[in-house]
């Protein structure tokens, strides 16, 4: 990455369980504890050792299956617990040295936050439900609703100001979510599990809306799933989790192709290939026919193209200059599952 | 587990012989005087140095009460002038109003717009046809004085509760504080502070407003704690998220998400309030509950059943709209939009009632209160059927007292009476320990020894006697009962509709047919306490027998139990927790109505309050007070310890926690 962190953190750590015993964990001797030790006290590690860097304008995913610490972590990264050991840092200021002031205000202008469960007020209307952020900001309340409508109209919801939420689908309700969360311009935007309370097709459909409104606002997004086929949808990376450690972050390339143990390849093992892969893992040395392939093409969507041709095509850089062949074979290997 | 039987058989066995023989010297039965300790007199000096001396730097004892006092008497007045007296211009005879209270027609119009922007045409019809009763059975003044107290009680009971739960929400410390002094507070009987109060705060009804807010206000910081807590954690996340600071926290995220459990709470409060008429009337309160214990006292059968009976009906509709209210703080509506008397149409028409009843009543009185000698009275109703009852069934009424009182209440007197107080000492040690260990035997044994040494012994077993035989005979009446709704659900709905009604109905009102028709006496007050404490016995073993788990009964049903044989197997020995808790419920609600022995004459504990009421002496208030709290809390201890220990039994708690 050569941009600088939006978002890190170093050696985080999160530790349930009786106080003394967590103090003693991190005492100096036994650092870091492995789970044996965490074990022998009768912690619980919700997340162990985590250490990430998350840069401007990325999608960075976690996932990992329930309880794997997916919510915890994220609850740090947002300042909403404090964590047992470790550093985070926001454009680059240590998150745990502010005062409750300064969190405040971090959260007032740099954060959004989207919920399981939407977590909309039951008690006010849509409107008022987006407008809520703003207003305890302490901004005048027409320039709020304002500013609130704006919002409503992005996520598609207009005409539906004046409903409550329980008047609302769960696609609906989410969607007022996501608008609550965007209507103060945040620059960090935390989503954790955003669309697993709803079913399918909304789901399939409120991503396309997430993508759309991405390409739109550019923020830097930490979005939670356990569902693998949203992850490889929306992630620039995804970072893995498996009993409160990270396994391994990369992109969803690098996880197929390259899996860093074995719970990450079984993890990975039904992901079809050709949409995760691109034409840049199996192009050879030399030269092809054509005008070019870009490189970065995930392989299921120029498959035709290539198994179409007799001759071995062209892939080329995102310059445009050639940098190798692709062939029918290396293709059909892929999509059979080699 | 047989012989562990037998030694509690043996146990009984000797505590009856002893007490039936009478062996021994005199003082092992009678506790003699002299070796009484003056606590009473020092409790009456240390709080006479409180009132006369104490200063905390800043202010007096005197002062903090006397400020108190006045920051509740202001709203209470002002109140009070709206809707019964009007507002005076100097004092004393030569007062002159010059502002009439609300006429009686503009406060029905207020109530039936509260009715129908609560919840419809239905309500509103109830509530309005109630207060209607209300002016047209002559009980008008009084009734506004109550319905005045309920204003300011309610609000303050409310704000303090709310407050209160705030804080032990927020602080974790300070709810584990306040969970055991809620916990007292519910198990000691309102008798038992209400001298205190008097003495702090004077006879009248600031007095009265304070006991009210001390008794209905831990249901509120119950339910409030317990409201906050339930909020949805992704709500209070978000709340976090947006930048809430604290106050936004409380007030824009908590409170109107928990708002539907918090409206319980106060209906809750409400109803307590609504109990209290009576009682605090003894210490200044006025209205309806005032009219109520001096009819009794000077047995005036007609006035007391009037004012009783308006008590009910004020307690249904303040009931049955609060009730309202709280479902209505659920469903949220749109508001409509125009022009301000069509935003508000009921308070544009309620005030439009106030200026025009105002105005012409000037001219007519009759718009301004209803005309005196067109009330309805129904007192000779009341005195004639009681007489018809008197004259005609008198013998009936006179065997089936004399048969309770021979048979059961006298030798069960006796029994209590004749147990030598140290022997009694031990056996309350010993049951202390049975059920909850050597900390609860040493707590009995600390607390009962202080009743002997304080010279109450007699008096407290009096009061056990009486309440234990009411205790039994609720059980006897609400334990099949409860039992027959929970098997059958016809049967349940009937006695739901009746069990609700009852426990509507504020304590003292139960009294007042009973002295009628039996005079006074521990039979009349063992009548009362019965027919207020069984609501609780029919509810628990309701609820336990009902929810019973499906699988058992099923498992039963496979085994080819008949209907008789699942009620005696199974439902029955799963419910016993539940029917304990509620025979925990019933002996505090049998001591919470000591206080109306005192009015029948029995010589026990309420008796002993009631006269420090009318003496004023404080001492003697308290000691007595804390003798009852004391028999509370060891009865209340040892149930719910006993109740806890089935549970164990049956799994359905862990060992630990
Ligand atoms: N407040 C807490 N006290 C004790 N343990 C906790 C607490 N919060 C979380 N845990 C534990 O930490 C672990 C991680 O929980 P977390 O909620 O982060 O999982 P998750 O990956 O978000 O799971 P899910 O997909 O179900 O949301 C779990 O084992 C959980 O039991
Ligand atoms: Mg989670």
């Amino acid at each position: 990455m050569t941009k600088p962190a939006k978002l890190a953190c170093k050696a985080l750590w999160k530790v349930y369980g009786d106080s003394t015993a967590v103090g003693h964990v991190f005492g100096a001797e036994i650092f870091p504890p492995d789970s044996s030790v965490l074990d022998n006290f009768g912690l619980i590690g919700a997340v162990q050792h985590a250490s990430l860097d998350i840069a401007e304008g990325e999608i960075f995913v976690i996932m990992g299956l329930s309880g794997s610490g997916k919510s915890t972590l994220v609850r740090l990264l947002a300042g909403l617990i404090k964590p047992s050991f470790g550093e985070i840092f926001v454009d680059g200021q240590d998150l745990l040295k502010m005062s409750e002031k300064e969190l405040i205000e971090l959260r007032r202008h740099k954060m959004g936050m989207v919920f399981q469960h939407f977590a909309l007020l039951p008690h006010l209307s849509v409107l008022q439900n987006v407008a809520f952020p703003l207003i305890i900001q302490g901004m005048d309340k027409p320039s709020a609703q304002g500013r609130a409508a704006e919002v409503i109209k992005l996520v598609g919801l207009e005409g539906r100001e004046h409903y409550f939420p329980r008047e609302l689908s769960g696609g609906q309700q989410q969607r007022v979510g996501i608008a609550r969360s965007l209507a103060v311009e945040p620059e960090l935007w935390f989503l954790d599990e955003p669309f697993s309370a709803l079913d399918p097709l909304i789901r399939r459909e409120m991503q396309d809306e997430f993508l759309r409104l991405q390409a739109m606002l550019k923020k830097t997004i930490v979005f939670i799933t356990h569902d693998f086929d949203e992850a490889i949808r929306l992630a620039d990376r995804i970072a893995i989790m498996k009993d409160g450690c990270i396994v391994q972050v990369d992109t969803p390339e690098g996880l197929v192709l390259d899996p860093a143990t074995d719970y990450v390849r079984e993890f990975t093992r039904h992901i079809p290939r050709d949409k995760v892969v691109s034409i840049g893992a199996i192009m050879q040395q030399g030269d092809g026919a054509g005008d070019g392939i870009p490189a970065s093409a995930p392989i299921a969507e120029v498959a035709k193209q290539v198994v179409a041709s007799d001759v071995p095509l062209r892939v080329i850089d995102a310059a445009g200059a050639p940098v190798g062949k692709v062939d029918r074979e290396a293709v059909i290997a892929v999509l059979v599952g080699e | 587990m047989s012989a562990r039987l037998g030694i509690w058989l043996g146990l009984f066995g000797l505590t009856l012989g002893l007490s039936l023989t009478s062996l021994g010297p005199d003082w092992l039965r009678v506790y003699p005087d002299a070796w009484v300790l003056p606590l009473k007199d020092s409790i009456s000096g240390a709080m006479k140095w409180l009132v006369e001396q104490a200063n905390f730097g800043l202010f007096t004892f005197t002062q903090a009460t006397r400020g108190l006092a006045w920051l509740i008497e202001q709203p209470y007045n002002l109140v009070r002038n709206l809707l019964e007296s009007g507002f005076m211009d100097g004092v004393g005879r030569r007062a002159e109003q010059i502002v009439p209270p609300v006429s009686w027609l503009a406060v029905i119009a207020a109530v039936v717009a509260l009715g129908h922007y609560a919840k419809d045409w239905i309500l509103a019809l109830v509530v309005g046809l109630a207060f209607t009763y209300l002016a047209v059975f002559g009980q008008w003044e009084s009734a506004m004085v109550t319905l005045a107290s309920v204003l300011i009680a309610v609000p303050i009971g409310v704000g303090v509760g709310l407050w209160l739960g705030i804080l032990a929400y927020r602080h974790r410390s300070f709810e584990l504080i306040l969970k055991p002094v809620l916990d007292l507070m519910q198990t000691i009987p309102i008798f038992a502070y209400l001298v205190p109060i008097l003495f702090m705060f004077g006879f009248g009804p600031v007095s009265a407003l304070v006991a009210t807010v001390i008794y209905a206000m831990p249901p509120m910081v119950r339910i409030t704690i317990m409201a906050l807590h339930g909020v949805d954690p992704e709500v209070v996340d978000f709340g976090t998220m947006a930048g809430c600071n604290r106050r936004q926290m409380t007030w824009r995220i908590l409170i109107p998400a928990a708002q539907k459990h918090l409206m319980v709470g106060v209906n809750q409060v409400i109803m307590l309030s609504l109990n209290m008429v009576i009682i605090a009337s003894m210490i200044g309160a006025g209205g309806l509950g005032f009219d109520v214990l001096s009819a009794l006292r000077r047995l005036q059968i007609g006035k007391g059943f009037e004012a009783g009976i308006a008590i009910v009906v004020l307690a249904i509709a303040i009931d049955r709209l609060s009730q309202a209210f709280a479902e209505r703080a659920g469903r949220i509506t749109a508001k409509p939009t125009g022009p301000l008397w069509r935003r508000y149409p009921r308070s544009t028409l309620v005030l439009g009632v106030l200026v025009i009843t105002g105005l012409l009543g000037l001219v007519w009185p009759v718009f301004q209160t209803f005309p005196e000698r067109s009330a309805l009275t129904t007192g000779s109703f009341w005195n004639d059927g009681i007489k018809y009852l008197n004259i005609n069934f008198f013998d009936t009424f006179e065997a089936v007292k004399l048969f309770f009182l021979n048979f059961f209440m006298l030798p069960v007197k006796r029994f209590f009476l004749g147990i030598p107080w140290p022997w009694a000492l031990v056996m309350i040690t010993a049951l202390g320990w049975r059920f909850g260990g050597w900390r609860l035997a040493l707590m009995a044994l600390v607390m009962a020894a202080l009743i002997v040494v304080t010279g109450l012994w007699e008096k407290a077993m009096i009061t056990v006697y009486l309440c234990g035989a009411s205790v039994v005979i609720a059980s006897v009446i609400g334990i099949p009962v409860g039992v027959l709704a929970g098997v059958s659900a016809r049967a349940g709905s009937v006695i739901g509709v009746v069990i609700d009604t009852l426990q509507t109905l504020p304590s003292f009102v139960y009294l007042i047919p009973v002295v009628m028709l039996f005079r006074i006496g521990d039979f009349t007050a063992m009548v009362a306490i019965v027919a207020y404490a069984v609501v609780p016995a029919v509810r628990y073993a309701a609820h336990g027998v009902r929810h019973v788990s499906g699988n058992l009964i099923e498992a039963g049903v496979v085994c080819g139990c008949t209907r008789t044989q699942i009620l005696r197997h199974i439902r029955l020995p799963l419910a016993l927790p539940e029917i304990l808790l509620g025979l925990n419920q019933t002996i505090m609600l049998a001591l919470s109505m000591l206080v109306i022995t005192a009015l029948v004459g029995t010589r026990d504990l309420g008796q002993e309050v009631y006269i420090a009421l009318v003496k004023a002496d404080v001492g003697r208030g308290i000691v007595a007070g804390l003798a009852i709290a004391f028999i509370a809390i060891i009865a209340d201890r040892m149930i719910t310890a006993g109740a806890k220990a089935a549970r164990i039994r049956y799994g359905l708690e862990e060992t630990h926690g």
